[in-house]
């Protein structure tokens, strides 16, 4: 009997054994709890600047033990409450080696990420192992308010250069309306209007007149529109059909307002027809499908592209140049202008088209803010000149005045 | 009084624009998400205009049997047909019905079926049509008529051939920087010249129009 009882034991030995070498939990089991990391110090939060409020940047010193020490780190959590010793909600996290944090929020209350402003918030920052569990929380920092701000700084030199320019813009126009002759380089392509417009009257042929893909608030259509309202003009005292396809309807819709008050200033608004200015579709190539159409259908003396265009302007062009009508055209699309200066009779290459305007009206008003805007453009190259020199003698502080901080 | 008002208009909500450009706050901002809400109100209430006034056109044109009028049944059929097929459909039960609001028009087979297979080929051949057009407009550009164009004509080329594979290695890396070269300075800087000129042009027409110096866009330029 004392036998079996030794044999017994010795097989329940190497059973035991056997398990415990093939069973790695009871091993893991005994595995080291890592201890707690040194916390994180000298947090600091404060309201993030030039913001809509609801935002606060965290920063902090990182933890001995974040890439040195026991090197036990290996994220931080972020938390925030309304109170400073309870309620805190973890809002974010960052791994090991960073020490700031833009806790951001929405402006929708009812949102899981909404930060109230002009309200005392209180913030931790817990060092965190590769056990959870076994964290280090810093001292909480508090109370610290989020608010909006009224003003962006860091847009300053923008708004100095929109004030300069301004001022440049009220000085010039003052100086034309007192009667001083101002030159303004001639730009072919606006005088050929005239003589296109005559030729397409001599010739019992439309005038095509192409708006571009550009929407009603960008400063290209704008400025189309008033290259329109003087073509129009001109057509109406010809007598000459006009043709305007729109891509876009509230494009159309200001279009047509332009070219029947031109009709008007130029007495004749009995010759305005409706369907002169009309909507096609705001898809690109069935756009440019139905311009061609009409440009080798009704085969106009003259084609006018002014505005904003993109890959359509050689399809168009080249359409214009086989179907033999004289071409001017005008973009602010630096891509474009290319496929317009070798397809077109006439270019406005981009400030030109904005030019346009005031050379067609010769008003002193006009005259004077393409003065101002030469002045602007003579400062540009100075300052250019004196920033390629600040750079290369390491004046950085001539630099950081023009920074613009978004 | 019809042409004071629409300029006070502007004047009002261009200072205004151009303060929430420099004003971050939230009341600043909110009332410019208003107002670009209103721009896509604006732009549904124009779309109907837009419908309006091709379908007035194309219907004139074949009232009065103008010219290639047959091209007019073809747009009105075309807007008609997608427009039934775009809001009428299938629902989950499989019953026909119509849908204003839903997605269900726009999975109705006969709509995709028409957009993939009429509009998408049609417009791809138009985009198509653009590399034959370059070759046309190249052929006109790189004529050797004087000097400059003689040098366009060699830049080009050197932009163009640096991607050959038959020059081999030594030349492929020699082309390779002058190409560099071409597009990164004397092309660069034109097109950075051409964009100050373009910005500066921006600011002004949009100071103009604000102060209401320009008023083209009334037809009164």
């Amino acid at each position: 009997m004392r036998y079996i009882l030794i044999i017994f034991s010795l097989i329940l030995i190497t059973f035991s054994a056997v398990i415990g070498q093939v069973d790695p939990v009871v091993t893991d089991s005994l595995a080291p709890v890592p201890a707690p990391p040194a916390p994180v110090t000298e947090v600091a939060v404060s309201d993030k600047a030039n913001d809509h409020g609801h935002a606060l940047i965290i920063e902090w010193k990182r933890s001995l033990d974040d890439g040195a020490g026991s090197n036990a780190v290996m994220l931080y959590e972020i938390f925030r409450s309304e109170f400073p010793d309870s309620a805190f909600k973890m809002v974010g996290s960052v791994p090991l080696g960073n020490e700031r944090f833009e806790d951001i929020g929405t402006i929708e209350k009812e949102s899981r990420d909404y930060i109230p402003d002009n309200t005392n918030l209180y913030y931790r920052v817990d060092a965190v192992t590769i056990d959870p569990v076994v964290r280090t929380s810093s001292e909480v920092y508090g109370p610290v308010q989020s608010y909006s701000n009224w003003f962006h700084k860091g847009r300053v030199p923008v708004l100095t250069a929109v004030l300069i320019f301004g001022a440049l813009m009220v000085y010039f126009v003052s100086v034309a309306r007192k009667g001083t002759e101002l030159y303004v380089r001639p730009l072919a392509g606006i005088a050929a209007v005239d003589d296109a417009i005559g030729r397409a009257t001599e010739m019992g042929r439309p005038i095509l007149y192409i708006l571009g893909l550009g929407t009603a608030d960008m400063i290209s259509t704008i400025a189309s529109f008033t290259i329109l309202s003087r073509v129009a003009k001109q057509v109406a005292e010809y007598q000459t059909e006009l043709i305007v396809p729109c891509y876009d309807p509230i494009v159309m819709t200001v279009a047509q307002e332009v070219v029947k008050s031109s009709y008007l200033d130029a007495g004749h608004p009995d010759n305005y027809k409706e369907d002169s200015v009309f909507y096609i579709t705001t898809n690109q190539f069935a756009y440019v499908a139905a311009v061609n159409g009409i440009m080798l259908r009704d085969l106009p003396a003259t084609n006018v592209y002014m505005g904003k265009f993109y890959a359509e302007s050689l399809i168009l062009a080249e359409t214009g140049a086989v179907a033999g009508s004289i071409q001017i055209a005008g973009t602010d699309e630096v891509g474009q202008l290319p496929f317009f200066i070798v397809a077109c009779d006439y270019t406005l290459i981009g400030e030109e088209l904005y030019a346009a305007s005031a050379y067609l009206g010769r008003e002193p008003i006009m005259l004077g803010s393409l003065k101002a805007q030469d002045y602007a453009k003579a400062a540009v190259i100075v300052l250019m000149i004196l920033g390629l020199l600040a750079i290369n003698v390491h004046l950085n502080a001539f630099i950081e005045i023009f920074k613009v901080v978004d | 009084m019809k042409r004071q008002i629409p300029v006070l208009l502007v004047f009002v909500f261009g200072v205004f624009m151009i303060f929430q450009y420099f004003s971050p706050h939230e009341y600043s901002e909110w009332i410019y998400k208003f107002l670009m809400d209103w721009i896509y109100i604006i732009g549904i209430f124009a779309m109907a205009l837009g419908i309006w006034s091709l379908i007035h056109v194309s219907y004139d044109k074949i009232k009065n049997k103008r010219h290639d009028w047959g091209y007019s049944v073809v747009t009105l059929a075309a807007l008609f047909i997608m427009m039934f097929f775009g809001i009428t459909g299938f629902d989950e039960n499989g019953e026909w019905g119509f849908y204003f609001m839903t997605q269900e028009g726009l999975t109705n087979p006969m709509f995709r079926n028409f957009f993939n297979h009429i509009l998408v080929p049609i417009e791809t051949t138009m985009f198509s049509l653009l590399a034959f057009f370059i070759s046309s407009a190249a052929y006109r550009a790189f004529r050797a008529r004087n000097v400059l164009a003689t040098m366009l004509l060699v830049s080009a080329l050197v932009v163009m051939l640096r991607f050959n594979p038959y020059f081999g290695e030594a030349v492929g890396l020699y082309m390779n920087k002058i190409a560099a070269w071409l597009l990164n300075v004397p092309n660069m800087a034109a097109k950075r010249a051409i964009l100050i000129g373009i910005g500066l042009g921006m600011v002004g027409t949009a100071l103009k129009v604000v102060l209401g110096i320009e008023r083209g866009y009334m037809g009164k330029g």
